[in-house]
């Protein structure tokens, strides 16, 4: 396919995107140790939204299961899948920088401080639907995005390259925090614990979580589709987005704060799950081309699908014991870009 | 058109104009010539409120530069850099529809006149056969072609170059300049360039202005410029200037051997 495909092509490529999303989440939402045809959950999912009665034969614990466990689980992950490829997008194209993930600027080592705190001072209060522990990880992502921006500011400009070394700098010295504290625990549990919030999990997914995070994330969703197109314009150098009127200060900050926004929500309710932010944007970006106005939307499907699969496969390989999602997106992901690489031979940015 | 009212620039310590002063006319060609570090494109930069001068203003279309919005400037100047990047995985169309940037709603959709006018740019500059080409798969002199036709899609009033022809060969030079020259007959636009190479910049423009050492030293038509002693001094000698037969009114400019004698 062209990357140059027009307009058509590219609405039918969502369409199949978006498609393929919804039967992830019907596939997904079957598996596990009691197993749900799709065609079931269907039918259990219609019945719920529409109120209609449509007599079907199931056990009442499926009820139970898809609606109170599999369904917040599989949403989460769409939503977090979403934010992590679509924030991939934003700071790729905002950096010009092929490395660039979601947590180029302290998102991920600020919320691991956060959520660490929290885990050793056993913090158990909880506001909005979020525990402690998300609550710590947010403001804590939140604040290192600020504290990375005012550092990185040199009169009215904030050079992207001066913005990167700050975030690597404050990042590292969070992460030796988090190590030290990991190191010194007295309890063994919590050391445990932190870790596996580290990896990311979605296994402690509920619909309070899923609800909590949406504001924030569709605030995000809101500006990135306004300012998509003049992501495009930011991938030129700053002279010459500046000569096509646009305020590349003012663009640049309204950016990074929603995207952060949106990924330190999701982050607080999955911990650190990586791959997924940095490969998506460039699998995406590989086949279909680099208009960012459709970058983002095609992103945040295939990000979406992709971590519901990873998400299926982790806690089913070895069940009852579940993997770190992370293995299983690095797992998948790695091999298929590698081939989209070596197979398209060019640029990828 | 646009207007340089004693405008003073220095980076740090180092202080790059000195109380510059220039007027540049509708529809004129002005290029702004001298040796490297004479503060050319800092001029130019300061000219289209890229960079803020410590000293003076700037005056377009008669409005204080910062009274513009960046939007309405852009949709009245447009601005060729100096080997200006353009993400290679763009195509040409995509690359060249940037220009109409600051006429575009805040979601940023083309409608159908913003594409004809694109298509048009695109055929002033004789690309239009490249239209789905990536920037990956184009030649430098097509590349600035591309970075024109962007600037023209702007439909811009004046026109700002930061030496363009860098690193073209003769023919794409001539070809580039062509084009420029004929917007300005053509539409009126606004030319406001910098060159280095004074037999381009003799040829192509209505008026010559020799900066040294961030001051202007000469500002005339290239018969009074290029015909002036200073020139040669400008240039340290290094230069021969002769009339062309064929146009009396642009000199042309040959290289000398140094320390032959």
């Amino acid at each position: 396919m062209r990357s140059s495909g027009g307009v058509p092509v590219k609405i039918i490529s969502l369409i199949i995107a978006l498609f393929i999303l919804l039967c992830s989440i019907v596939l997904s939402s079957g598996m596990g140790a009691v197993h749900i045809p799709p065609l079931k959950v269907i039918s259990l999912l219609w019945q719920k939204i529409t109120g209609w009665n449509i007599h079907i034969d199931y056990p009442e614990s499926w009820n139970v299961i898809l609606f109170n466990i599999r369904l917040p689980r599989v949403l989460l992950g769409t939503l977090v899948g979403m934010t992590l490829a679509i924030a991939g997008v934003v700071f790729q194209a905002l950096f010009r920088n092929p490395l660039a993930d979601p947590y180029l600027i302290g998102v991920s080592s600020g919320a691991s401080f956060g959520a660490t705190i929290a885990i050793y001072l056993v913090w158990k209060f909880s506001w909005g639907g979020f525990n402690a522990i998300s609550i710590a990880a947010f403001f804590g992502a939140l604040l290192t995005m600020f504290t990375i921006y005012g550092l990185s500011r040199i009169g009215k400009r904030t050079p992207v390259t001066i913005l990167i070394l700050a975030g690597v700098a404050l990042g590292s010295l969070l992460t030796a925090g988090t190590t030290f504290l990991m190191f010194t625990a007295s309890d063994a549990y919590q050391t445990i614990h932190t870790l596996g919030w580290l990896f990311g999990s979605l296994s402690s997914a509920r619909w309070s979580e899923v609800t909590g995070i949406l504001p924030y994330l569709g605030i995000g969703f809101l500006f990135l589709g306004i300012f998509s197109h003049r992501l495009n314009i930011l991938q030129l150098d700053e002279h010459q987005a500046q000569a096509l009127g646009i305020n590349v200060e003012q663009t640049k900050l309204i950016l990074i704060f929603v995207t952060t926004l949106a990924t330190a929500a999701a982050v607080s309710v999955s911990g650190i799950i990586g791959f997924v932010g940095l490969i998506v944007p460039h699998i995406v970006r590989l086949i279909w081309g680099s208009d960012h106005r459709f970058l983002l939307p095609m992103s945040g499907l295939v990000g979406a699908a992709g971590l519901i699969l990873a998400d299926s496969l982790a806690r089913t390989i070895f069940a009852p014991r579940e993997l770190p999602i992370g293995i299983v997106t690095a797992l998948i992901g790695a091999p298929f870009f590698l081939y989209l690489l070596r197979k398209q031979k060019r640029d990828i940015m | 058109m646009i207007k340089i009212d004693k405008v003073s620039f220095s980076y740090g310590t180092r202080s790059v104009l000195h109380n510059v002063s220039l007027d540049i006319h509708k529809g004129e060609i002005v290029s702004l010539i001298g040796p490297n570090g004479a503060g050319k494109s800092t001029l130019l930069l300061i000219a289209m409120g890229l960079l803020s001068p410590q000293q003076g203003n700037i005056r377009v279309n008669n409005r204080l530069l910062k009274e513009w919005s960046s939007r309405d400037f852009a949709q009245y100047c447009a601005f060729v850099p100096q080997n200006p990047y353009l993400p290679p995985a763009f195509t040409i169309w995509e690359s060249v529809l940037l220009g109409r940037t600051p006429y575009l709603n805040f979601l940023g959709l083309a409608r159908k006149k913003d594409r004809e006018i694109v298509k048009q740019a695109l055929r002033w500059v004789e690309i239009e056969n490249l239209l789905h080409r990536k920037v990956s798969e184009i030649s430098g002199g097509e590349r600035q072609r591309v970075v024109l036709a962007r600037a023209l899609a702007q439909e811009p009033e004046c026109l700002f170059l930061d030496e363009p022809t860098n690193s073209l060969d003769v023919h794409h030079q001539v070809t580039l300049l062509s084009f420029i020259h004929r917007l300005a007959e053509e539409k009126q636009v606004t030319v406001f360039i910098v060159l280095h190479d004074l037999n381009l910049a003799s040829t192509f423009s209505d008026r010559l202005i020799l900066l040294e050492d961030g001051l202007v030293v000469l500002d005339g038509t290239p018969g009074q410029v290029m015909g002036n002693e200073k020139v040669l001094s400008v240039y340290r000698q290094s230069i021969t200037v002769f009339n062309r037969p064929d146009e009396e009114s642009r000199p042309a400019v040959l290289p000398v051997r140094m320390y032959d004698k």
